[in-house]
């Protein structure tokens, strides 16, 4: 169970602004995380804490396909993302690098900046514990589930060959 | 219910007779691509699989052509991590500078696209490869690490959009402006998850070079992929350029689309995106006064032969503005020999334009064309989000190679027709 509060931005939130290429010269996570979202917002670094949720709108993580983007969020402490929909490339790679993320347009929408929300990434619940409200997101697929139950797909596909 | 194209190369790839929309599959991979941005990242996620090599070394390609030629010590050391991986694991297709270029211009180049083929690449625009009528989409790192070990991934099969088109482009008007207009018509999510599958009567009008440039941008729409049914052209580039075995695959009669929307290209203007999404279309005739300081023509949208020679037919015997900084960027080597020998090359530098070795450097704020505080750029490129092009106040306009170059020579954002008039 996740438990966390919002930090909440719009529609379209592309992989440019959650970390600028000019920081790409780089792998390395912490780093990442330093420049996370600074073109959008100056303040994020200063105020994300560990265990946070971010909430964001259609179309989270649209446009390139670096991985650092998830890997900044996740490096930056951010625990959970709950948006209407995500951009595809985005929504790989968080599964793969085993950032929990969940699309449910009515939570993403009501949730407010500052929540305190709880997650249950298994079953998909929601609850909105500051407005008291309680959303169902749709759970991952099997296959999904077996990828973060191998906690990713580096894990996963390291079974399959060992098997085969 | 008959299959999409998409759907049916899907299908053969993961040895089923028929897959249906949402079903999980695993495919089989006929290249694995990577960059100098996305490939540190996968190297060190090949190591953790602890596999012994890559499942097939003529089916890895991996390209520096990010920030390369190295525009920092950062940078370099990047490329010196994938160079010593890429030498290690004897991959074919590394491409070093001097042999490089833009990655989705070279990889059909080199004939290492085909019809049929399902290909993945850790950078959006693998999509690109749908053009030649292939399923290629983008992916993560962690995903080109897993397709390298094991020449496989998994996909959600995806539903389609299916674009019929028909009349014929005006003069002055490219596959940008098409796809633009479409974007601009469905929205950066129009196609989320989604196949834009081309087909049409319209279709024998557009050059490759065209749909390239179309199926490019299917990820600016949200698409998973862009793809165009297989013609005579794209059988006659197919075969100048690779020896490999190609299969074409058509959608089936009754194949079900979420929707099918008409294209007349005959009614298509220059089109250009405003900042900050490429949905925020308008038509030249819509644009008003927007002075700029910067045109850049190439990257993996715009940087062929056929855009070069747009270019170049606007900037013979012309100047560029001489507060505009114009910079040219052949997409592969082999384009950049063809233009210097075709004097295209002469003709930009004799108009005051800069011409660079291939790189994707200014495209995403890399180097080579980084963007000051408040300043304006008309770019071939893909993309105008937020400081996509350097300072997070810069603004981007997308627009064709004819509408750059006209631009490049008022001063401000301009339609061909006037430059030519």
């Amino acid at each position: 169970m996740i438990q966390g509060k919002v930090i909440k931005y719009g529609d379209n939130i592309d992989t440019d602004v959650i970390i600028p290429a000019r920081y790409l010269n780089t792998t390395d996570p912490a780093e990442l995380a330093g420049h996370c979202m600074e073109d959008l917002d100056k303040t994020f670094t200063g105020r994300v804490k560990p265990g946070d949720i971010m909430a964001a709108g259609r179309n989270f993580g649209c446009g390139s396909s670096r991985e650092h983007a998830p890997i900044a969020l996740k490096a930056a402490g951010i625990s959970c993302i709950i948006a209407e929909t995500f951009a595809r490339i985005f929504y790989r790679n968080a599964i793969n690098i085993g950032l929990p993320i969940l699309e449910c347009p009515e939570a993403a929408r009501e949730i407010d900046e500052g929540d305190q929300v709880q997650v249950d990434v298994k079953t998909g619940k929601i609850v909105n514990l500051t407005k008291g409200s309680v959303y169902q997101a749709e759970p991952f697929p099997d296959f999904m589930q077996e990828i973060i139950r191998a906690d990713g797909l580096i894990h996963y596909v390291r079974e399959r060959m060992k098997r085969s | 219910m008959g299959m999409t194209m998409t759907q049916k190369i899907l299908a053969a790839h993961a040895g089923l007779d028929r897959v249906e929309p949402g079903q999980l599959i695993m495919a089989d991979l006929d290249l694995v691509l990577g960059n100098d941005i996305t490939s540190p990242v996968a190297v060190k996620e090949f190591e953790r699989i602890g596999a012994e090599g890559v499942f097939d070394k003529g089916k890895v390609a991996i390209v520096p052509d990010h920030f390369t030629p190295n525009k920092d010590i950062k940078s370099a050391e990047q490329c010196r991590l994938i160079r010593d991986f890429a030498y290690r694991h004897e991959i074919e297709n590394y491409f070093e500078i001097g042999q490089m270029g833009i990655e989705h211009a070279l990889i059909p180049e080199k004939g290492l696209a085909v019809p049929g083929d399902v290909i993945i690449g850790a950078d959006s625009h693998t999509c690109t490869y749908g053009a030649l009528g292939a399923f290629s989409t983008g992916v993560g790192s962690t995903d080109m690490a897993a397709g390298m070990a094991s020449g496989k991934c998994w996909f959600k099969v995806p539903e389609a959009i299916r674009f019929n088109l028909k009349g014929k482009l005006q003069p002055w008007v490219s596959g940008k402006d098409v796809i633009l207009h479409i974007i601009g018509q469905v929205g950066v999510d129009g196609a989320l998850y989604q196949s834009m599958e081309y087909g049409g009567e319209g279709l024998a009008a557009l050059s490759m070079d065209d749909r390239f440039t179309m199926a490019n941008m299917a990820i600016e729409a949200g698409a998973k992929n862009g793809i165009f049914e297989v013609d005579d052209k794209t059988i006659a580039y197919v075969k100048e350029h690779s020896d490999r075995e190609y299969r074409i695959f058509k959608a089936d009669e009754d194949a079900v689309y979420t929707r099918v929307i008409d294209i007349n290209l005959s009614d298509i203007r220059p089109t250009v995106a405003f900042p900050h999404l490429p949905e925020n279309t308008r038509t030249i005739d819509e644009v008003g006064e927007v002075t700029i300081d910067q045109v850049v023509i190439g990257s993996c949208t715009n940087g062929r032969i056929e855009d070069l020679r747009a270019a170049a037919r606007l900037l013979k015997d012309k100047k560029v503005h001489p507060r505009v900084r114009t910079i040219i960027f052949p997409a592969t080597q082999k384009i950049y020999l063809q233009a210097m020998r075709e004097g295209l090359l002469e003709i930009f530098v004799e108009a005051g334009a800069a011409v660079s070795t291939p790189t994707c450097g200014p495209c995403l704020g890399g180097h080579m064309g980084v963007l000051g505080k408040g300043e304006r750029a008309v770019a071939t490129t893909n993309r105008n989000f937020v400081g996509r092009m350097g300072h997070p106040e810069s603004e981007v306009y997308l627009a064709s190679p004819a509408v750059a170059a006209a631009s490049a020579i008022t001063g401000r954002i301009s339609s061909p027709e006037e430059v030519m008039k």
